[in-house]
């Protein structure tokens, strides 16, 4: 009954995994194949490039920024949602509403919001509403600024999966009993050092499983470069889900896409595989 | 919550005005939040409204002077004087792919997750973790012996390949929340069943079938929804642009200059209207879905 799946997978993941992982120990570095072995020729050139060294500091800037944006907010969004008031769901609605559209229209949507105008045309988008505010100071080129690059992305890509570690907290925190709040405020405890000596050490599984979660998205993280962004001024915002499609489908350097691929592949294994083999184990001890 | 209960009648004043202040503090961070939230929907909805005349950008964050749905009627139908493309034979597009990819995926899942809830084979446990790897997988690892497959097959640049390509990676997500489900049916349920003397097949479909509604309803709508928002397998597997889905029409339609903002958030919208529609209707079920992939049960 599920062989069909479990050959599909074999094949789909696995086969194709291993095919791909083959693919970059040759010199196939053209439109038709070439499977004449390379030995690891891809990966050593990959590290020599120039591209590839930006793409890594800029998942390394991304995934800071992003999983510090998701876990600040999504924490204190949780936090000011606990008191049950009648708003409540309409908050919690909006909040995660985001989750349910696509990175593509996000891209688009913030691509425009965070135009950087020109001295033409004057500011637009995020820039215009801080010049009314007389915040101008903090106007920026954002994604056109080579400095700022990929930070502009994780604002959109926050805006998008924040409202997750929102939800995942918010359950969190409503399965922690009413009476270890009581007995923590009995013995003298504020608000303040609730949350810092109670729940938050409490909550640390979630955190965990939200850093894991949010971390392996924003190591595969490429829709929302494309639809925003693309490369960037000087690779300012590329990230190596991009350099993969770009070398292999536009390029047809095939053998150093499937070695990206293989790189990204190994480091979203290293962060999700203890995970999996942990949760489905204390699972079947339940 | 301590300073919420503090503020019910009968406790002391200075209690009771300092939970005052902080209620307005939150519920202050709670608007604040809210906006952040709502701006690029505010935006996306405002500009489409919008006729080109309109759209100056020192008007941006302003209303409309008047409803026009001309954004959208270019959108969807095209410019073809300007060589723009509709979105409507994209979305259209989207909606054959989704709704088969969504079926079939929860189907095969529905089987594979009562296989691993109800009968405990030598090696579940290895089969199991190793399916629910291939939804951590970047997909970048599989695309070139996908496309070289597909296009062996003759399934390359068609809405079946694409369509096949959803169920078969969709089958760890629908799987787990299967199991998940299953796994809370009394195994009696199951032992009755044997000694009705049914076997793997009878108990599926006349025990398991009947009881999996909702857990369906939770796989469809997280199934329906990552497909349609998906952008990476149809850009890969679709080149002809009378076949592609709607988002990779949409990032085609904002990545030419000629067209107007007012054209590209009426198009935005048209591509989020669906699955938003869907999570403002059954969000009860988007959230188990979204609880799910976090293996969280």
């Amino acid at each position: 009954m599920m062989l069909p799946s479990v050959a599909a997978i074999a094949v789909f993941v696995y086969g194709f995994v291993g095919w791909t992982g083959y693919v970059s120990l040759t010199r196939w570095n053209d439109v038709l194949p070439d499977y004449t072995w390379a030995g690891l020729r891809a990966y050593r050139d990959l590290f020599d490039a120039v591209r590839f060294r930006i793409d890594i500091v800029n998942t390394v800037k991304f995934t800071l920024a992003f999983l510090t944006g998701c876990l600040g907010l999504g924490f204190s969004l949780a936090v000011l949602l606990d008191r049950r008031t009648k708003v409540e769901p309409v908050f919690r609605t909006l909040f995660l509403a985001p989750l349910a559209i696509s990175f593509i229209v996000t891209g688009v949507v913030w691509r425009w919001l965070l135009n950087p105008g020109s001295a033409q045309l004057g500011s637009v988008g995020i820039n215009l509403l801080l010049d009314r505010a007389h915040l101008g100071f903090l106007k920026t080129g954002w994604y056109t600024d080579p400095r700022i690059g990929i930070l502009a992305v994780a604002l959109a890509a926050i805006w998008q999966l924040s409202g997750y570690t929102m939800a995942l907290y918010l359950a969190g925190l409503r399965s922690i009993p009413d009476e270890l709040r009581e007995a923590a405020h009995v013995d003298g405890a504020g608000d303040w050092q609730l949350h810092r000596y109670v729940l938050i050490p409490l909550l640390q599984p979630i955190t965990l499983s939200a850093v894991i979660i949010l971390g392996h998205i924003s190591l595969k993280i490429f829709d929302l470069v494309v639809a925003m962004t693309g490369p960037g001024p000087g690779f300012s915002s590329d990230v190596p889900a991009f350099f993969m499609f770009d070398t292999t489908f536009r390029g047809n350097h095939f053998a150093q896409g499937a070695a990206i691929a293989e790189i990204l592949l190994v480091l979203v294994a290293l962060l999700t595989v203890p995970y999996l083999v942990y949760s489905t184990r204390t699972e079947v001890e339940r | 919550m301590i300073a919420h209960r503090a503020a019910r009648p009968g406790t002391a004043g200075q209690g009771r005005g300092s939970s005052q202040a902080a209620r307005i503090l939150v519920g202050a961070a709670l608007v604040l939040a809210a906006a952040f939230y709502l701006l690029p929907f505010y935006v996306m909805v405002v500009t489409s409204m919008k006729s080109f005349a309109e759209v100056s950008l020192a008007r941006m964050w302003a209303l409309p002077s008047g409803l026009s749905f001309a954004s959208f009627a270019q959108a969807w139908q095209g410019n073809p004087a300007h060589g723009q493309r509709g979105l409507d034979a994209n979305f259209l597009n989207s909606v054959k792919l989704t709704v088969p990819a969504t079926v079939l995926s929860a189907w095969l899942g529905s089987m594979n997750g009562y296989v691993l809830a109800k009968w405990r084979f030598r090696g579940a446990d290895i089969v199991f973790p190793a399916i629910l790897f291939g939804m951590f997988i970047p997909y970048q690892s599989v695309l070139i012996p996908l496309v070289q497959t597909l296009q062996r097959i003759g399934l390359y640049g068609t809405l079946q390949g694409l369509i096949l390509v959803h169920v078969v990676y969709g089958i760890p997500i629908t799987t787990l929340i299967f199991r998940n489900y299953y796994a809370t049916v009394p195994n009696e349920l199951v032992e009755a069943g044997t000694m009705d003397g049914a076997g793997l097949w009878g108990i599926y479909q006349r025990i398991m079938i009947p009881l999996s509604p909702p857990a369906f309803v939770v796989a469809a709508i997280w199934q329906f929804t990552s497909i349609w928002n998906d952008f990476l397998f149809g850009v890969t597997v679709t080149s002809q642009p009378d076949v592609q889905p709607i988002t990779v029409a949409l990032n085609n339609l904002a990545g030419s200059f000629v067209v107007e903002w007012n054209v590209q958030m009426g198009g935005a919208l048209l591509a989020a209207l669906p699955t938003l529609l869907v999570y403002v209707l059954l969000g009860r079920y988007f959230m188990r879905g979204l609880m799910a992939g976090s293996l969280k049960g």
